[in-house]
């Protein structure tokens, strides 16, 4: 069912051809240029809808694939292009956004969802307008391509209308005779070959960028900035993370837009930690506690969500309890997620929420531009301004003098220190040692892996894949063992929720004994592993890896 | 992927039709559909407008020099495609001879297509060879074709019994009347006995009707041209019938 596809630009005047009109006319031109061999049998003009969709993080996109959802005459169709053709599925009308697996069975489905995973399929752009289908025939008038004619105006504001396209799309088993119809049609003047595809064109057209969303903090550094300013460019990235999520939190469009929510709350409660000193007024001091508090705010909904998405898994690997036996706890787990996630909603719409972002961006913005003066200052009054900070007192002094040094001196201190610091923690660790110590360690490295991510851009990419590819692996072994055992007490705490409410049969009691037992011998698997990732991660080869960083970033 | 396949020893009892038919009552209803006219006559190919050529002709597909998803065409209708005949089929008999596990050699054939497919028919000549054997051994139902004649129940138990001694995994049997003209006492006689006696024939008969012929004149399925006819509406009851049949022998 796989077909190939072809698309021109049709000059809106339709120059001599008017083959982008859709008129008898321009029909009868095509049908003229496709003469002998083929013969033309057009359809009536229909309005149409088209919809592309794509998860928030452009999932399709960077696989090189685009999804189009089209409405036409109360039937709704949708459209994968990959590099290998086009598949179709005629579907219901869909209610978006949707997850892959809302969608009809079929191989549309199956080709998507490997793609989208978790995340939901949402509308990227849309257009309206009419399309005309026009059959290809051949001698025994058997269909062998399509045409399409389609004329379509994109229905944001200020979008200009993107130009007529005509689609060839070859039957399959007749790609020969389309690659000649394409030569026929590409021979008709005012018809260009098209440059990028429809999706393409009505991006282009509603002023939008593909894959303009991403979770990485990706803020290009130059080893000579001021700290300060520096530091508050990466901190304005990751505010602009937080805030394009909230959305998507509010409606609840998958569990994504709550989880990289909570990453840059995350990294910037770790700035603010580790290199909070580099800006100026004590914005640190007064904006960690609010940074705290919206962590806080985000983690039972989070919680709940990390225990349903692993539910299907676990409720199949139960060995002596039958997945059945879990229902009341889905059904608890559900419930408290709405609570909770009400909650939330409530959090994110309040006035200290808005009031934090807002004072946050304005102070950001405020040490950003003081770049802009500092760099535009003469070095002897920067100099000045250096010494009077330094006078104040020996806390704001080193305060300013932080805020004022170059941005890679500032990251390799901080990267060293972040290494020696996960190093010290996670030797400190023996087979006695406690869940809180093993945690510990943990959270020194996230911190590690946050400072490499702030300051990436200074560093050697291959030499930064690397060390951050370690520690990924360690901190896997480490979240192993928190999560394990985060989720057995949580079950322990859910079962007494439950048993309180009386909601809890027997068989759940003992389903859920199981997967705490479960959680418990996942976590003891990674505890047994930990001494020799941590082993691998402070590897001669791997410090020397991190030494590398901080001095590319001096 | 669900393997169908008409089949009768005897020649102009409605086989193509059947196929065409039922092959794209199956992708309307959404299934990804493929026709494999395996009749060097091919007259399935004729009535989808298809040229009857396969590059390198059977003996490219049995040897494998040219894979069986090459020789595939769209047909003018979603979800249908066309495995085309070829003039070479007529020694199929010969080259699946020469193949190693020579009854196999379609269902070889058809293995990788699993995934593309959800259904696919195999019109069948008439005849009893070792096309047909491998046909048995590549469907999971027969759909046989009857014309109401006495002779027609020996047919029938003549095909059971040759299914019923293959070794494996042998197809379901559910036949149909079909070319039946009601104003004959004996046709609705046969109709209504088998029907009632036997759980292998289904309860919808096709009629023998002109406009069932003019498919050959229309070059298309008749259900596509003729949507409200009679004709049309019994090829939909059979359809419906064989494609809940797993259900009814499950349910005995």
């Amino acid at each position: 069912m796989s077909r190939q596809l072809r698309e021109f630009i049709v000059d809106r005047t339709g120059g001599e051809s008017g083959a982008g009109a859709g008129t008898s006319g321009s029909v009868g031109k095509l049908a003229d240029a496709l003469q002998p061999r083929f013969k033309l049998s057009a359809g009536r003009p229909a309005a149409v809808r088209h919809v592309w969709l794509d998860t928030f993080d452009w999932r399709l996109h960077r696989t090189g694939v685009t999804l189009e959802y089209s409405i036409r005459s109360g039937s709704y169709q949708l459209s994968l292009v990959t590099r290998e053709g086009v598949r179709t599925a005629a579907v219901p009308r869909l209610t978006l956004p949707a997850l892959a697996e809302q969608l009809p069975a079929g191989p549309v489905r199956d080709l998507l969802a490997p793609i989208t995973g978790i995340r939901a399929l949402l509308p990227v752009v849309s257009t309206v307008g009419t399309r005309r289908e026009l059959r290809v025939l051949d001698q025994e008038r058997k269909t062998i391509a399509y045409l399409t004619v389609d004329e379509t105006t994109v229905p944001e504001m200020d979008a200009t209308a993107p130009s007529p396209r005509l689609a060839i799309v070859a039957v399959r088993g007749y790609e020969a005779q389309a690659d000649r119809i394409e030569r026929l049609i590409a021979g008709l003047p005012g018809v260009a070959a098209a440059n990028g595809s429809a999706f393409r064109a009505a991006l282009a057209a509603a002023g939008l960028d593909a894959g303009s969303y991403t979770s990485q903090v990706g803020v290009q550094l130059v080893s000579s900035m001021a700290a300060g300013p520096a530091l508050a460019s990466v901190l304005l990235r990751l505010l602009d993370m937080a805030e394009a999520n909230v959305d998507g939190v509010i409606r609840d469009v998958d569990t994504e837009f709550l989880h990289d929510l909570r990453v840059a709350v995350r990294r910037t409660r770790a700035a603010l930690k580790l290199a909070g000193d580099a800006l100026p007024g004590g914005l640190a001091a007064r904006f960690a506690p609010e940074f705290r508090w919206l962590g806080q705010l985000t983690t039972p909904t989070r919680d709940l969500d990390v225990h349903l998405l692993g539910f299907d898994r676990a409720a199949a690997d139960l060995v002596t309890a039958a997945a059945a036996d879990l229902e009341p706890l889905h059904a608890c787990l559900v419930r408290y997620r709405a609570a909770e996630r009400r909650r939330l909603v409530r959090g994110l719409r309040s006035a200290r929420f808005t009031c934090l972002t807002h004072d946050w961006r304005a102070a950001l913005s405020e040490v950003r531009a003081a770049e802009g003066e500092a760099t535009r200052r003469p070095p002897q009054a920067a100099h000045e301004a250096h010494k009077a900070h330094r006078a104040h007192t020996p806390q704001a002094a080193h305060m300013a003098h932080a805020a004022q040094v170059p941005i890679a001196e500032l990251a390799a201190a901080r990267t060293r220190r972040a290494y020696a610091r996960l190093v010290r923690t996670g030797s400190a660790v023996t087979p006695a040692s406690n869940e809180d110590q093993l945690h510990l360690v943990r959270k020194r490295g996230k911190e590690l892996r946050y400072v490499l991510e702030f300051f990436a851009t200074l560093h050697e990419p291959a030499v930064h894949q690397s060390a951050v590819s370690e520690l990924k692996q360690l901190q896997d072994c480490l979240g192993d063992i928190q999560d394990g055992h985060v989720q057995r007490e949580a079950i322990r705490a859910l079962a007494e929720r439950m048993m309180a409410e009386n909601a809890v049969p027997a068989a759940t009691l003992l389903a859920m004994g199981e997967l705490a037992a479960q959680l418990d011998a996942t976590a003891n698997h990674a505890r047994g592993d930990f001494a020799r990732r941590f082993a691998q991660f402070t590897s001669p080869r791997n410090t020397r890896r991190i030494a590398l960083l901080a001095e590319a970033a001096a | 992927m669900r393997v169908y396949a008409t089949y009768n020893v005897k020649g102009g009892v409605g086989k193509t039709s059947a196929a065409v038919n039922l092959a794209y009552l199956a992708s309307r209803d959404g299934r990804r559909t493929l026709l494999w006219d395996l009749d060097p006559q091919a007259a399935a190919t004729y009535l989808f407008r298809v040229r009857p050529r396969v590059k390198g002709g059977g003996k490219a597909l049995v040897r494998g020099t040219r894979p069986v998803d090459a020789a595939i065409k769209g047909t003018d209708f979603d979800n249908l495609d066309l495995l085309p005949a070829d003039f070479t089929y007529r020694k199929l008999d010969l080259l699946l001879d020469a193949a190693r596990r020579p009854t196999r050699q379609i269902a070889r054939l058809l293995a990788p297509l699993a995934r593309e497919y959800d259904a696919v028919f195999l019109d069948c000549p008439a005849s009893m060879s070792l096309v047909s054997e491998n046909v048995l051994h590549a469907a999971d139902m027969l759909i046989v074709p009857l014309i109401p004649t006495t002779l027609c129940t020996r047919t029938l138990d003549q095909l059971t019994g040759f299914v019923g001694s293959l070794n494996g995994r042998q197809p379901a049997i559910v036949a149909f009347f079909s070319m039946v003209d009601r104003r004959k006492r004996l046709h609705r006689d046969i109709l209504a006995d088998l029907t009632r006696q036997r759980a292998d024939v289904a309860g919808a008969a096709i009629p023998a009707m002109s406009l069932i012929e003019q498919m050959a004149v229309r070059r298309a399925p008749l259900p596509a041209y003729s949507p409200r006819s009679l004709a049309t509406r019994c090829y939909q009851e059979l359809w419906q019938e064989i494609s809940a049949w797993p259900a009814k022998l499950a349910h005995g």
